[in-house]
């Protein structure tokens, strides 16, 4: 099998029905995207594929094969994506656990609205569970990093 | 009393796994009692916390406790480097492996800061005393001329020499003796009161942070397990051939359960071996077991709370406090308020299910595990593989929450109890469905209450029962009763100033594994004793707010010997913890002068309100409300604290807005329920957890100014918020809630 993750080209010896998020995690060693539920119920596996958000563990690696696959570890080189920054400023995280997926989820969202209301972030970022209860913060942190967003996902390509 | 001691190089790196720089410091002191009902299993009173300087300047600080989110791993060691002067900037945190020698590890009761903010400043002290004397023997000088500023010490003249380069002379200094250390004036802390963002903030934002599942080694096989439904079942027949033919998966095990409480040991139950977790999940779903029943089998928790209901109404418990005459006020009085208060059992959920690893060799064992209680883990291992406890490592990884799941170490035992048998390093993860349907349940409850009013509206009588199971009867199955420890958390330790006060208790034998969940049993008893409270106050036709105030009445420190009722103070003396009602009442004002309680809403619309005192700190919430059409809505949440001194406000306030955020979801949608011995619920579609849209958008959180001890905040804002949310439907709509969750009733 064939997966283009953060721009390089990755071979893996699995079973195409394996979902992605175990393809990444335990093949790839990319352990930035978490497990939180395994049925799309919680966003904490959400990735880019083609630079739309995505559940992972909803994705097969065969269904993922065409398509260019973003993960936290590819969402900047350096780790000062408009949102990451903004993430610090606000101190979002408290175990930390979810934002990967929340971090995955914002991007594509404002990539998809830049200008997103505070009813749009709410609905949009409401596949994404934070059961540490950051939701206020991780709000605060998508609106000041509005407008600070590049329109086309810049990760890995 | 403090005893500072130096520890080796050696033992440095015993303790953390990581080579130490020049100077190593240890502090011990006598240990502290645990918080009553959480067992501990930590053998050592000794308390030792370590700090390193290397030759380059850098100063190492060990954080010895788990960082579950609330910040811990960056406050502790902001005490140390704000006494000791280091400078931040150069500061490295090194988490600390299991070992007795730090006494208690085992991170949960809120009480990190609490009870380590003192042996933080001391170790800090020590550490600038020794630098200090340092300096002045390099120079000549009296210590006297010599100051620790930033990193440097500063002599005569306004010459300075860095850490780093008088850690190798202070590190051979005889340590000095803790009557002797000056400590800082808390008016020159630069680090104490100030949000620093976290060590591992990060890490976080760029998918670096490890946490239990992220741990691999070479070699390693990925392990998932079919649990007995119920508790204490048994394999009765094993059909493995159709998962031995899943690709991946190379061996099934039985996981026997040894018997007894449940304790911390794993519960029975088949794992299947593989090569990635994906195998080694779908080769689990493929297994057929049957399971012998037992006495929990037919546990049927509907059934169950109807019973505990009828006892609480039935008939008068134990007595567990009494002041006065109860029943004599309540026969005389000119009216009588009569609830009963249900709520249901509730599982963790952490966003983390529970995952450990496990290495088995001829050393022994090494561990890396999510746990919120290294040593109790250590122990559980060592104890499960026959093993010294010498020889079992255990390393702490950071958690993706907690909550109180991750002090249960079974999780720990099954990842070494299969790594011994494969020879093979073993990870085992917990799928969602398997942390709903398996885990150390928050008890359900039944509570009922009697209140007398006289004719000024003044409460004569409050006659309190409660049935609930006890987190006891994990670890000894005779026990049915709830503990003084559980009774307490709010409601034996009611602060009201009333003339006549029973508390009783009924027996509720558990069927399921009781655990704690983040602020225990003042999750029911606050939400029973606040919704009571505002039936009193609108019998009484006063305000709430008022009314509360009028009860806890004048300013004193409550002390409940008297009554009979030995109240657990959270494990502190109530010399050094008093329970001091004028700061109880200080949060209500504080929480009323902010919000616009008196202004008229419009139809559907209220204001609830609610306030607990627990772990030592006072939190009081008022929400707003909207009932419309069968929809309740949130609307607003405002959260007052007193947790004394505050180390970290940024965190403080992270935790109260977090706090706040569990004790909705658990109001609005929390239920785990039970049919046939088995928990009914497996993941977020039917044991849903807050989402952004659900969470109201206004969430306001207040901090007094304290220069109190430091008391707890990591479960403090959770209590009030249930009865707060259930107050407001009754000012907006009429209806009054006796019980939880409130999405029964209403589209939440
Ligand atoms: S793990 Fe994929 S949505 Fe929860
Ligand atoms: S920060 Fe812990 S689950 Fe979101």
């Amino acid at each position: 099998m064939k997966l283009t993750v953060n721009g390089t080209l990755r071979e893996l010896d699995c079973d195409p029905e394996m979902p992605l998020l175990w393809a990444l995690r335990d093949l790839l060693q990319l352990r930035g995207t978490k497990y939180g539920c395994g049925k799309g119920l919680c966003g904490a596996c959400t990735v880019h594929l083609d630079g739309k958000a995505r559940r992972s563990c909803q994705v097969t690696v065969a269904e993922a094969g065409a398509a260019a696959v973003t993960t936290i570890e590819g969402l900047s080189a350096d780790g000062t994506h408009p949102l990451q920054q903004a993430w610090r400023e606000h101190n979002v995280p408290q175990c930390g656990y979810c934002q990967p997926g929340q971090l995955m989820a914002a991007s594509a969202l404002l990539t998809a609205s830049p200008t997103a209301s505070d009813d749009e972030i709410r609905s949009g970022m409401s596949g994404n569970l934070c059961r540490c209860g950051t939701y206020p913060r991780i709000h605060a942190a998508i609106k000041s990093a509005q407008g600070k967003v590049p329109l086309a996902d810049q990760a890995g390509d | 009393m403090t005893v500072l001691t130096r520890v080796s190089r050696r033992r440095f790196l015993q303790l953390t796994g990581v080579a130490a720089g020049g100077l190593v410091l240890g502090a011990a002191l006598p240990g502290r009692a645990a918080l009553a009902g959480v067992l501990e299993q930590s053998s050592g009173a000794a308390l030792n916390v370590f700090v390193s300087i290397r030759e380059d300047g850098t100063v190492e600080i060990v954080a010895h406790r788990s960082e579950m989110g609330t910040g811990i791993r960056t406050s502790l060691p902001q005490i140390v480097a704000d006494e000791m002067e280091a400078d931040w900037q150069r500061v490295r945190v090194i988490q600390a492996q299991a070992n007795p020698a730090y006494g208690s590890q085992n991170t949960d009761g809120s009480r990190s800061v609490r009870d380590f903010y003192p042996v933080m400043r001391q170790m800090g002290a020590a550490a600038r005393t020794l630098l200090e004397r340092a300096a002045a023997d390099a120079w000549g000088v009296p210590a006297a001329q010599c100051a620790a500023r930033n990193h440097s010490v500063v002599g005569p003249d306004g010459r300075t020499l860095g850490f780093g380069e008088l850690a190798a002379r202070a590190a051979t200094l005889p340590m000095p003796e803790p009557s002797t250390l000056r400590m800082k004036p808390e008016s020159d802390f630069r680090y104490v009161g100030h949000g620093l963002p976290i060590v591992d903030l990060q890490d976080m934002t760029v998918g670096k942070a490890t946490y239990g599942i992220d741990v691999h080694l070479p070699e390693m096989l990925y392990a998932s397990i079919e649990r007995s439904p119920w508790l204490q079942g048994r394999i009765k027949a094993l059909d493995a051939d159709a998962a031995r033919t899943v690709a991946g998966v190379s061996e099934i095990v039985e996981l026997r359960a040894v018997e007894g409480p449940p304790g911390f040991n794993p519960i029975e139950g088949v794992a299947v071996l593989a090569s990635n977790t994906w195998s080694a999940l779908r080769g689990r779903g493929a297994l057929q077991i049957d399971w012998t029943r037992s006495e929990h089998s037919e546990h049927d928790s509907a059934a169950y709370l109807d019973e505990l209901v009828a006892r609480v109404e039935g008939g008068p418990g134990e007595v567990r406090r009494r002041r006065g005459d109860v029943e004599a006020a309540l026969a005389s009085a000119q009216q009588v308020v009569t609830a009963t208060y249900r709520t249901p059992y509730l599982a963790h959920a952490p966003m983390e299910p529970p995952v450990a690893t496990a290495r088995f060799s001829d050393n022994g064992c090494e561990v890396w595990a999510c746990t919120q209680t290294p040593q109790a883990t250590r122990q559980a291992v060592a104890d499960a593989l026959g093993l010294d406890v010498d020889a079992v490592v255990v390393h702490v990884t950071l958690l993706g929450g907690g909550f109180g799941r991750k002090s249960k170490p079974d999780f720990a035992v099954e990842a070494a109890r299969l790594a011994a048998h494969a020879g093979r390093p073993v990870q085992v993860v917990w799928s969602r469905e398997d942390d709903i349907r398996h885990d150390y349940f928050h008890a359900c409850s039944a509570q009922h209450f009697r209140g007398a009013l006289d004719v000024g509206g003044r409460v004569t009588a409050w006659l309190a029962r409660e049935a609930s199971p006890p987190i006891g009867a994990t670890f000894d199955t005779t026990v049915s009763m709830n503990s003084e420890g559980g009774l307490s958390q709010t409601f034996a330790s009611v602060p009201f100033a009333v003339p006549n006060l029973q508390i009783e208790s009924h027996p509720a034998p558990a069927h399921v594994r009781i655990g704690w969940l983040r602020s225990v049993y003042n999750i029911p008893y606050a939400f029973g004793v606040g919704c009571f409270v505002d039936e009193l106050a609108h019998a009484a036709r006063r305000d709430p707010i008022e009314f509360w105030l009028a009860l806890i009445g004048d300013d004193r420190l409550l002390d409940f010997s008297g009554e009979g009722f030995s109240y657990s103070n959270y494990g502190r003396s109530l010399e050094d913890y008093p329970y001091d009602t004028a700061r109880l009442a200080a949060v209500i004002r504080a929480l009323a002068d902010r919000i616009p309680w008196k202004t008229p809403l419009p139809a559907g619309q209220g204001w609830g309100f609610s306030v607990a005192n627990s772990f030592l700190s006072n939190m009081a919430v008022a929400s707003k409300v909207e009932v419309r059409d069968g929809r309740l809505r949130v609307l607003e949440m405002h959260g007052a604290l007193d947790a004394g001194r505050i180390v970290n406000p940024d965190r403080v306030h992270a935790q109260m807005e977090g706090g706040m955020i569990f004790g909705l979801s658990l109001a609005l949608n929390g239920e785990i329920t039970f049919g046939g011995g088995e928990a009914q619920q497996s993941n977020f579609h039917d044991y849903p957890v807050a989402r952004m849209l659900q969470v109201p958008p206004l969430i306001r959180t207040y901090i007094l100014p304290s220069e109190a001890p430091p008391s707890g905040v990591g479960e403090p804002p959770t209590p009030p918020v249930a009865p707060s949310i259930a107050n407001a439907v009754f000012a907006a709509c009429g209806q009054r809630i006796r019980e939880l969750p409130l999405g029964r009733h209403f589209n939440v």
